[in-house]
């Protein structure tokens, strides 16, 4: 088989994933798009690790240990993106990320934009909920 | 051993390369409909495709240890604690309009961009290398566990500490929730983070 | 010790005793007295053994190199002829006085410390001035002098006459310092030396080539110093320091260094006639000018200080025509009679509470309160109306008579205008000096109206110091007069006939007249009441002069000025009376001239600092905060915009280094 079609699956796949990091509003969506991008790398070594498995002598097949390394990161990974992820969600009111904006510079200094408007809705409608 | 592309044409592709590149475009049109749905649910369910996608691959690539954990892990607990996820951050059900974030275009000109990039760089590298698929599993359990246990015996033992790492952390940050629903939904997933590693093992 | 020794340790004590005060004055409050009269008072002898050793004979030279600087040396030098002498003595003794004088009379100022350091600092830099051999070292006791006395006429600073005046002394002063400076080095290369000797010998042997710009130069210095016309008008204001500064500086020592320093250097002024007639015309202008002024003023120190302006006139009139001899003789005569002037005057204000003419003709009986400041202050206006015998009338008619002497053709070393020209300023002078001492005389102890407040003795220093310098005023000059011919040029100072009657009658013609005047007005005294009296009556003479200078203003309207009718001044000058009160408008003159221009031309700088080159700089910082405005835009605080722009430069990185790497 070419390397090519696993390489340029790969890179495909990745570029995809960047794309939903950069474009997708839900926290969760993020997460998702990072498993994504794993995944990419993921098929890279395993391609390679074939590859050289058969094109060199004497392997260590780090490509396949790598591969299982990354996917248990990615798993705790994934565990605790989603606790940040909850954690905000509780405390703000919302997981979309682009609301997320509490290092955003203001126009000036006594203005605060209408970020710390939504963060001050996001604790009141916590306060309520914590009432209720 | 170095095979030459004169021998292996583009053109004349064996049967592998075929269901290699069936099952990568279904994989690889699942990602795309991940990351543009508007459907928040649906995204993770077209991850399972995606996912499930890439462990076809693996298997058309030998590596079928990999791609038996892959089907474990991911799509059996990663994909299930999403889900969990999506729900407990209340994520609407059905079309939400404001998927995307204003971001949306620069997004798509970066990605092009390194896409076109990563593509044509990987075409112009490897355009003539060749895999041998022939022979032994490049990938087999036993293969794998022996390599694992022979020459990565010290990196599996630090990823188990990272592994605990985690799963302290997540019990912690969940800890400081008021109400105890969401910490009860989140112990699972880390004792799922556990079997996964046991699974690796 | 050598006569060298001794001069030197002249200027050096009152200075140690300056320095000690200043160090001490918080410390220990009860060293500040003895640490500012006993300096002074050994100076003082000193001064007197030195001109005892001196004796009038050959000029004692010494001079020291520190180290050298340059084309022209400077030399630490000494040069102490008859006239250095005997001005030194003169300083010595006016200086004891005053600081005698003012332990009583600033008793309880929580500033004489200082006062007292300033002072002794100013004696010895005028004695630096008269002893020093060397152009440069004596600009430096000069321009010493003139700090002190900016610091000595802002005394009471939170009065703002006191400021202005201050200002207006130093800055006036220092105009005239300029040219001067200018002028002495000018002097310095023509010579060769800033040595007097060596300078005097170039001049003998002709090796000046511009005398008259080099003396017009020093004249402007010696202008502003000795407040002749134009650069006098600072003298009057600074009559807002205390009465002993007046007294010391204004009118025995600092004014008179002006005068000396000309007739040390009097061969330089020989040297060009233009120089001379200048000269003569600014003394003659000066001395008739303020003499008509102090007819008019109302403050009493006002009146001792254009009396002062003029008297330096009649100085520097006998320079004019090239009599030293005469001018120093006055010089002395006069430090010795307007200290005590000035002095009593401290008394009077104190006794009466306040410094107004106008105020003091309304009391009765004020020669009672102060016997001692009325005997010595009569004595005194007689020296200074120059009836003989006193001081005044022989060291006044050396003057005259050696303007007679030029006028008459009789010599070859000034020019014959100049003789006329002093010779009749200087009659009508004074005519008018009678006239004022008259006045003041009359209006002070012959007023008529309710009884003057009596706050008791006065502190007996006050006393004693008056009658110390009523006997130099009573004696010296028919003591003198034969005696100091040896020590100075040799010629004869005794007054000749023609001059003595003449100017002795004119001087009595002068007082009658303004009898007869006063005997018209001071009726109308009693239908206008005017007067304002000090708050603190029994505080100390330092604090009840601060008073009624600051309240002369309010209560009059001007501070030279008093609307009342019964001042004979006003029936003698009639239209002229209200224009010589305020000086001729001389300072309105320089207001228009110099002030308004200067700060209009302020205010221009102002408008470009502040519009022009303040656009600028606002300008240079409104771009980067624009720009900073722009960059804190991208700033939206939201993560994937960020991450967005970092993975495109990524991308454009990795391109780039992969085309670079491939060679496309």
């Amino acid at each position: 088989m070419h390397l090519v079609y696993p390489a340029v699956l790969s890179a495909l796949l990745f570029c995809t994933g960047l794309y939903g990091v950069l474009a997708r509003r839900n926290a969760i969506l993020v997460l998702m798009s990072v498993e994504l991008m794993l995944n990419a790398v993921n098929l890279n070594l395993v391609a390679f690790d074939v590859w050289l498995s058969r094109a060199a002598t004497e392997t260590l097949h780090s490509g396949q240990a790598l591969t299982l390394f990354t996917i248990a990161i990615a798993a705790a990974e994934i565990g605790i993106g989603l606790a940040i992820v909850l954690a905000v969600h509780r405390n703000r009111g919302t997981s979309d990320i682009d609301r997320l904006r509490d290092a955003a510079e203001g126009p000036d200094d006594s203005d605060d934009g209408p970020d710390s408007d939504a963060a001050a809705r996001a604790r009141a409608a916590e306060k309520a909920e914590a009432t209720a | 051993m170095s095979i030459a592309a004169a021998s292996h044409g583009f053109l004349s592709p064996t049967g592998v390369e075929i269901a290699f590149l069936l099952v990568g475009l279904v994989t690889f049109g699942a990602a795309l409909v991940t990351v543009t749905t508007r459907q928040l649910v649906h995204a993770a369910l077209w991850l399972v495709v995606a996912l499930g996608g890439l462990a076809v691959e693996y298997l058309l690539l030998t590596a079928e240890f990999i791609a038996w954990v892959q089907v474990l892990i991911y799509v059996g607990s990663v994909v299930v604690l999403l889900l969990f996820g999506l729900m407990l951050t209340k994520a609407p059900i059905g079309r939400s309009p404001d998927a995307d974030s204003g971001n949306r275009w620069a997004a798509l000109a970066v990605a092009v961009a390194a896409a076109t990039a990563l593509v044509w760089v990987v075409v112009d590298a490897f355009r003539t290398t060749w895999i041998d698929l022939d022979g032994a599993a490049a990938g087999s359990t036993k293969v794998t566990g022996e390599s694992l246990f022979r020459n990565w015996v010290l990196p599996f033992e630090a990823l188990s500490v990272l592994l605990l790492a985690a799963l302290v952390g997540a019990i912690v940050l969940s800890r400081k929730a008021k109400a105890a629903a969401p910490a009860a939904a989140r112990t699972p997933g880390a004792h799922d983070d556990r079997g996964a590693k046991e699974g690796a093992r | 010790m050598t006569t060298t020794t001794l001069a030197v340790l002249v200027p050096l004590l009152p200075f140690l005793g300056a320095v000690a005060g200043l160090l001490l004055g918080r410390t220990a409050p009860g060293f500040v007295r003895p640490l500012a009269v006993l300096p002074t008072l050994a100076s003082l002898v000193l001064t007197v053994l030195v001109a005892a050793r001196q004796g009038g004979g050959r000029a004692v030279d010494a001079a020291t190199e520190l180290t050298p600087t340059g084309s022209v040396p400077i030399e630490l030098a000494l040069h102490i002829d008859g006239f250095a002498a005997l001005v030194a003595v003169l300083v010595g003794i006016v200086a004891t006085c005053v600081q005698i004088y003012s332990t009583g009379y600033l008793r309880d100022d929580p500033r004489y410390p200082s006062y007292a350091a300033l002072v002794s600092l100013f004696t010895s830099a005028m004695l630096l001035v008269v002893y020093s051999g060397d152009l440069i070292v004596l600009l430096v006791g000069w321009e010493v002098m003139g700090i002190c006395s900016y610091f000595l006429v802002g005394h009471y600073w939170e009065t703002p006459e006191a400021r202005a005046a201050s200002l207006k002394a130093f800055l006036v002063t220092k105009l005239g310092d300029v040219p001067f400076l200018i002028g002495l080095f000018a002097l310095g290369t023509a010579a060769g030396s800033f040595r007097i000797t060596k300078v005097l010998g170039a001049v003998a042997s002709g090796g000046l080539h511009h005398p008259t710009v080099i003396a017009l130069l020093l004249l402007a210095g010696v202008a502003g110093k000795s407040a002749q016309f134009p650069l006098h008008t600072w003298l009057p204001d600074a009559m807002a320091g205390p009465t002993p500064v007046s007294a010391l500086i204004h009118a025995a020592t600092m004014v008179a260094a002006g005068v000396y320093f000309v007739a040390r250097l009097l061969p330089v002024f020989q040297a060009s006639a233009a120089a001379m007639t200048v000269l003569a015309a600014m003394a003659a202008v000066t001395m008739a000018g303020s003499a008509l002024a102090a007819l008019a003023q109302d403050d009493v120190k006002r009146v001792l200080a254009y009396s002062t302006i003029s008297q330096l006139g009649y100085m520097t009139g006998a320079l004019a025509v090239g009599d030293r001899g005469a001018a120093v003789f006055h010089l002395l005569s006069h430090g010795a009679f307007k200290a005590l002037l000035f002095l009593a005057a401290g008394v009077i204000i104190h006794a009466a509470g306040t410094n107004s003419l106008a105020a003091m003709s309304r009391m009765s009986n004020l020669r009672d309160r102060v016997p001692d400041a009325y005997w010595t202050m009569t004595v005194a206006l007689l020296a200074l109306a120059a009836i003989p015998p006193f001081s005044g009338f022989f060291s006044k008619e050396s003057v005259l008579g050696a303007a007679e002497h030029v006028a008459s053709g009789h010599t070859d070393h000034a020019p014959g205008a100049a003789g006329w020209t002093v010779l009749v300023a200087g009659l009508v002078t004074a005519l008018l000096t009678g006239a004022y001492a008259m006045r003041l005389w009359l209006r002070a102890f012959r007023g008529r109206g309710t009884e003057a407040p009596d706050h008791g003795k006065q502190p007996l220093v006050m006393n004693a110091v008056l009658w110390v310098l009523a006997v130099p005023s009573l004696a010296f000059g028919g003591l003198a007069f034969r005696l100091l011919p040896a020590w100075f040029d040799g010629r004869d100072l005794s007054p000749t006939l023609t001059t003595s009657v003449l100017g002795t009658g004119i001087a009595l013609v002068g007082g009658i007249v303004t009898y007869g005047a006063w005997q018209h007005t001071t009726a109308l005294a009693a239908r206008v009441p005017l007067g304002a009296v000090a708050a603190h009556p029994e505080a100390d003479a330092g604090l009840v002069e601060a008073e009624a200078i600051a309240s002369h203003e309010p209560a009059y309207g001007d501070i030279a000025y008093a609307p009342d009718p019964a001042d004979p001044g006003r029936l003698l000058l009639g239209p002229l009376h209200r224009h010589a009160a305020v000086g001729f408008h001389l300072d309105a003159v320089y207001a228009a001239l110099f002030v308004r221009p200067v700060l209009a031309g302020a205010s221009l700088v102002r408008f470009l600092d502040r519009e022009v080159v303040e656009t600028y700089v606002r300008g240079a910082g409104a771009a980067p905060r624009l720009l900073g405005a722009a960059v804190r835009r991208a700033q939206t605080g939201n993560v994937q915009t960020y991450v967005s722009a970092l993975l495109a430069g990524t991308v454009i990185l990795a391109v780039a280094a992969v085309l670079l790497a491939t060679g496309v």
